[in-house]
């Protein structure tokens, strides 16, 4: 299976004591933002910062993903450069509209990786999707590059451009949350929720990431390293769902021998996309480092 | 083997106006720079580790100020238990704002 996305910590790009030790909390990714956490005057300051950390540090496992100011600021292009040198793994673009962001952006960063000997191809990339336009265009902007890993929506500034406001169940995102996720699965790459605000209220992150996870998605985006297990909790399989997996799966093997694409299990029909379903659940228990004594998985 | 970039300014170097980058948030550095009539780079360091690691900070500083391409300068620092990483970045921050450089050249270290 791909990458293991559950959740992208979010780290301000101007805090070098939240940078250090960021990857001690466990997400599966982490994202410096160079955009919308750090003031004007400091976009200079924040670009050295992490390109420093991210060669210096070693962030283990996480995913390094770096969060660019768009190319229509004046700081977008010199972002994407250094951050190609640092050797950052995904480049996030933000309020992504139209696939020819998606170009526009992909552009630089082969621009940067031919200029500084980096693999063409090398830097992956991620897309946030923050208004209506970029909505409408979900697909047409997660088909855009090859490079593209996943789209995410950023539900903030999405609800400014919709002219609403964010409400603790979150109706006013159901559809843009629901045309991410479609996209992303009809493009083949991965969809991301957007962060739940309120750090103080865990009951309603679990019950807001547990509807993001019925949707289809991947992960979510978290602003606090306590929101991380709960968040994971929610996305890694029980130990009911791998056993009923793993049932699934040797009803399968066994109806395969005999020749047969269907089978009954526990008075159930188990066909194709029972199965699909079973070996996802098992990649991501696998991913997941979810053992179980006695059980293989 | 690990590939290596270092972030060259590519007019010559010289400070305009001093110019300070950091915070004295936990975990930072406030790096003050200036120019000097001496012929060196000096450091003026706080730090509430200064007796362990005030060598290997000040050296850093200087370090990071010569690779930059300033020859002589005055380096007012406190250090809030900053990494080597965050003075190098600081530092950087510092001396391009003082020298006025908008732009780096980013290039792959041979």
């Amino acid at each position: 299976m791909s990458r293991l996305r559950r959740s992208m910590l979010f780290v301000p790009g101007n805090n070098p004591g939240m940078m250090s030790d960021a990857h001690i909390y466990g997400s599966d990714a982490l994202m410096f933002d160079l955009e919308d956490s750090v003031a004007m005057h400091e976009k200079d300051a924040a670009r050295l910062l992490v390109y420093h950390a991210l060669k210096t540090i070693h962030y283990g496992e996480c995913e390094k993903v770096v969060r660019v100011n768009p190319l229509s600021t004046p700081y977008g292009k010199a972002d994407i450069e250094a951050m190609v040198a640092a050797g950052a793994e995904v480049i996030r673009l933000p309020k992504t509209e139209t696939a020819q962001d998606i170009c526009d952006t992909e552009y630089e960063i082969e621009r940067a990786e031919k200029k500084l000997g980096v693999p063409v191809g090398q830097t992956r990339m991620m897309a946030a999707i923050e208004g209506a336009l970029g909505v409408i265009n979900a697909y047409a902007i997660a088909t855009a590059s090859k490079r593209l890993i996943g789209i995410a929506l950023g539900a903030e500034d999405y609800c400014a451009n919709m002219k609403t406001n964010r409400s603790r169940e979150g109706s006013e995102l159901f559809y843009a949350r629901s045309a991410i996720v479609v996209a992303a699965r009809a493009a083949g790459v991965d969809a991301l929720d957007t962060v739940f605000s309120d750090v103080n209220d865990e009951e309603q992150l679990v019950r807001e990431t547990q509807a993001v996870k019925q949707l289809g998605f991947d992960g979510k985006s978290v602003i606090n390293p306590r929101q991380i297990k709960p968040v994971h909790r929610v996305f890694t399989p029980t130990r009911p769902e791998i056993q009923k997996a793993l049932r699934i799966l040797a009803a399968s093997k066994e109806a395969e021998k005999r020749g047969s694409g269907v089978v009954s299990l526990n008075g159930k029909m188990v066909d194709r996309p029972v199965v699909l379903r079973a070996e996802r659940c098992i990649e991501l228990a696998k991913a997941s480092r979810v053992v179980f004594e006695g059980e293989e998985l | 083997m690990e590939n290596k970039y270092i972030s060259e300014v590519s007019h010559t170097m010289q400070i305009k106006s001093s110019a300070a980058a950091g915070t004295m948030e936990s975990g930072d550095i406030l790096i003050e720079i200036e120019p000097s009539e001496k012929q060196d780079v000096e450091v003026i360091l706080k730090s509430s580790v200064a007796n362990e690691f005030g060598k290997q900070i000040v050296k850093t500083i200087q370090n990071a100020v010569s690779e930059y391409g300033l020859e002589y300068a005055t380096v007012n620092a406190v250090d809030k238990g900053a990494l080597d990483c965050t003075i190098r970045a600081r530092v950087v921050a510092a001396c391009q704002r003082a020298t006025g450089a908008d732009t780096f050249e980013w290039r792959r270290e041979a």
